[in-house]
């Protein structure tokens, strides 16, 4: 009942839209992952005819397939998984017994002598693990860069003697390392070229540090042409510059609500937008992630009953979303959004922290992606750290928005302003993108960062991989489920001179512990090539390829496509 | 050349275990007492199973065929005297 009259109502709102021709499903899309993966095993080898089917029941309006995959987790190694983290927690146990003991060294924070008495503070889980699953890998994460973060770094090399607990360098330089692990989506982490230069200039006539906040010194005419050109990129009234992107969200939502409002967040935010929901006081309820049905239930709960004892509406429904969840690969099913906060007249806050300069034919992000208008949102979040080889972040939106936030923000008044060297290099990225230096760069760059992604990611498919996350998203998480492999493949792919990010618990759930890989416009072909043969071999190595759809090789899927066209 | 092949696949097989149990990420001394823990099982499994198995299958062995031996040979005197019905004598009359 209620999807028909959505669906009645999004398509009338989005009768200027041409739907090309697209079947309007017959099954939800939301529960059509497991249908998928049946329907793939049943069919081995109609993949294009499938491609078609896969639309939501409010296909009007996508105006292109909308295709995403989180292939299941095997029960097998699910269960091995499990035997594996409950291995590894009884030895943690026995360490704690022998350090509590005294048998051994203790190298971890612990309470002091006095305070035994007092409420212990390194008794939960959290600490557990850091101390006896997190540490034993612990070489795998803040691995020390010496050199620009493009496509090819040079790392520190170290060593332990003591198992993690202490690391010396031993003075050699790991050089060239495949660069799998940055979100340099653009490649504009360079330290040569037009930004770079620019950049110089800037510090050569400004200095570095700015001394002051926003409010009081620290607007340079560089943040006001900064702001301008953001406004222009985004198609939005007005926009407001940063110096930080985690402090944008988490000082910029309790200015924009308080308690009375209500805060509708995805399940797998980021921490940043989940910190700035719960320092504005609001109400804050979670829907499932990227399920347009939890949201929409959500939203008739709220207006119907209203806020909790005493039944009055509510004064503000705000809707966080993000561009592209990084840990997950998918993008946010944004028309969708659009229309429910249109219906039931809430607001909508983009996080496009990943998304912006990586999606869409002009790089404006997931608004262009979709074709969408850039008013429908009312605030439109990002970050310069990502696509622009900088650092800050903005918001856009209309220009009396961004006239409260300037004075009610607490990172506008209290937080220091962005440093302009960085402020430039971001104008000099973004004048690229938008192609307004007069060269073709930003075009070429954005062309191969498509191309790379869609070949990146096409070739892990096939090697049996699982890869999680819509398939034009450039962050591409590659499951690995069991502890021991976490380790394993951070180091065998150092060996093989590629540094790639593995990620476990607390960051992903339990048993669902993944390596995400960010593929570059820098990359070139022989990068990937060399990049995946690595990871194939290693992926053979350690046995990681579970994936139990088997892809037709290029020969069938030409054979099958002939077939469907006549 | 074959023995060669036969150790680096021994190897794979052992880093196999490794990683699956998730002893890889442990320190040796502690990888040698999870595989003696393990080992010491296996072989007390083993050692249960060599010296009850052959007493415990002969017994089912007897129990099945006892019971089998004696149904047939209730149903051959009912088709043969085919008369009144002859309760059928307890298996175990040897």
């Amino acid at each position: 009942m209620t999807e028909s009259s959505t669906s009645k109502l999004l398509n009338g709102d989005s009768c200027h839209r041409t739907a090309n021709g697209k079947k309007a499903a017959r099954n939800g899309f939301v529960k059509n992952h497991c249908l998928f993966q049946q329907q793939q095993q049943l069919q081995k080898y109609r993949r294009t005819k499938e491609k078609s089917q896969h639309v939501s029941r409010n296909a009007a309006l996508y105006n292109k397939p909308f295709v995403e995959s989180f292939e299941e987790t095997p029960l097998l190694v699910a269960v091995l998984t499990y035997m594996g983290y409950g291995i590894l927690t009884i030895f943690g146990y026995l360490r704690d017994f022998l350090r509590q003991w005294k048998i051994e060294k203790c190298h971890i924070a612990r309470e002091r002598e006095e305070q035994k008495d007092f409420v212990p503070l390194y008794q939960d889980f959290e600490n557990f693990y850091t101390r006896n699953l997190y540490m034993r890998i612990r070489d795998n994460w803040n691995r020390p860069i010496c050199s620009v973060p493009g496509a090819r770094m040079d790392l520190v090399e170290r060593v332990t003697h003591d198992y993690n607990w202490t690391f010396e360098h031993t003075g050699r330089v790991i050089k060239d390392v495949i660069n799998m692990g940055s979100y340099n989506y653009l490649g504009f982490a360079e330290n040569i070229g037009t930004c770079s230069d620019a950049a110089t200039k800037a510090t050569l006539q400004y200095g570095v540090g700015v001394n002051s906040t926003r409010h009081e010194m620290g607007n340079l005419d560089k943040h006001v042409e900064l702001e301008n050109l953001v406004a222009r990129f985004l198609g939005v009234e007005a926009s407001m510059a940063f110096g930080m992107g985690f402090a944008t969200n988490s000082m910029n939502i309790p200015a924009l609500t308080g308690k009375g409002c209500l805060i509708l967040s995805d399940e797998l935010n980021h921490a940043s937008l989940v910190l700035g929901a719960r320092l504005s006081g609001s109400t804050i309820r979670v829907f499932k992630h990227n399920n347009m049905q939890s949201l929409e239930k959500l939203l008739r709960d709220a207006i119907v009953h209203g806020q909790p004892r005493t039944h009055r509406p509510w004064k503000k429904i705000l809707i966080l979303v993000e561009g592209i969840y990084s840990m997950e690969g998918s993008i946010v099913r944004l028309p969708e959004v659009i229309a429910l906060k249109k219906k039931y007249k809430a607001y909508l806050y983009l996080d496009e922290a990943h998304s912006i300069g990586a999606l869409g034919p002009r790089a404006r992000g997931v608004v262009d992606y979709f074709g969408l208008d850039p008013r429908d949102v009312d605030i439109m979040m990002g970050t310069f750290t990502k696509s622009f080889g900088a650092a800050g972040g903005y918001i856009g939106g209309k220009k009396e928005l961004i006239d409260y936030l300037r004075t009610h923000s607490h990172s506008a008044v209290y937080a220091t302003s962005i440093s302009p060297p960085v402020a430039q290099q971001i104008i000099t990225s973004m004048k690229c993108i938008m192609g307004e230096d007069g060269t073709n760069l930003g075009r070429d760059r954005l062309r191969q960062l498509a191309e790379n992604t869609t070949y990146f990611r096409r070739r892990l498919q096939e090697s049996g991989f699982i890869i999680y996350g819509n398939e034009d998203s450039p962050v591409v998480p590659l499951m690995l489920y069991m502890p021991a492999k976490i380790g394993a493949f951070g180091r065998e792919m150092l060996k093989r001179n590629i540094g790639t990010v593995v990620v476990g618990f607390p960051a992903t759930p339990i048993i669902e512990s993944r390596a995400r890989l960010c593929v570059s416009a820098a990359h070139t072909r022989e990068m990937l090539d060399t990049a995946l043969n690595a990871i194939s071999e290693v992926g053979d190595l350690l046995q990681l390829k579970y994936s139990r759809h088997r892809r037709p090789s290029p020969l069938e899927e030409a054979a099958l496509f002939l077939e469907s066209q006549e | 050349m074959d023995v060669k092949n036969m150790r680096e696949y021994l190897g794979w097989l052992y880093y196999q275990y490794l990683l699956v149990t998730g002893i890889y990420v442990l320190e040796p001394w502690e990888k040698s007492i999870f595989n003696a823990v393990l080992v010491t099982m296996v072989a007390m499994v083993i050692y249960t199973s060599y010296v009850f198995v052959p007493i415990h299958v002969r017994l089912a062995l007897q129990f099945f065929s006892g019971l089998c031996g004696g149904q047939h040979e209730s149903t051959m005197t009912l088709m043969n005297w085919g008369g009144p019905i002859i309760s059928s004598h307890h298996p175990a009359t040897n």
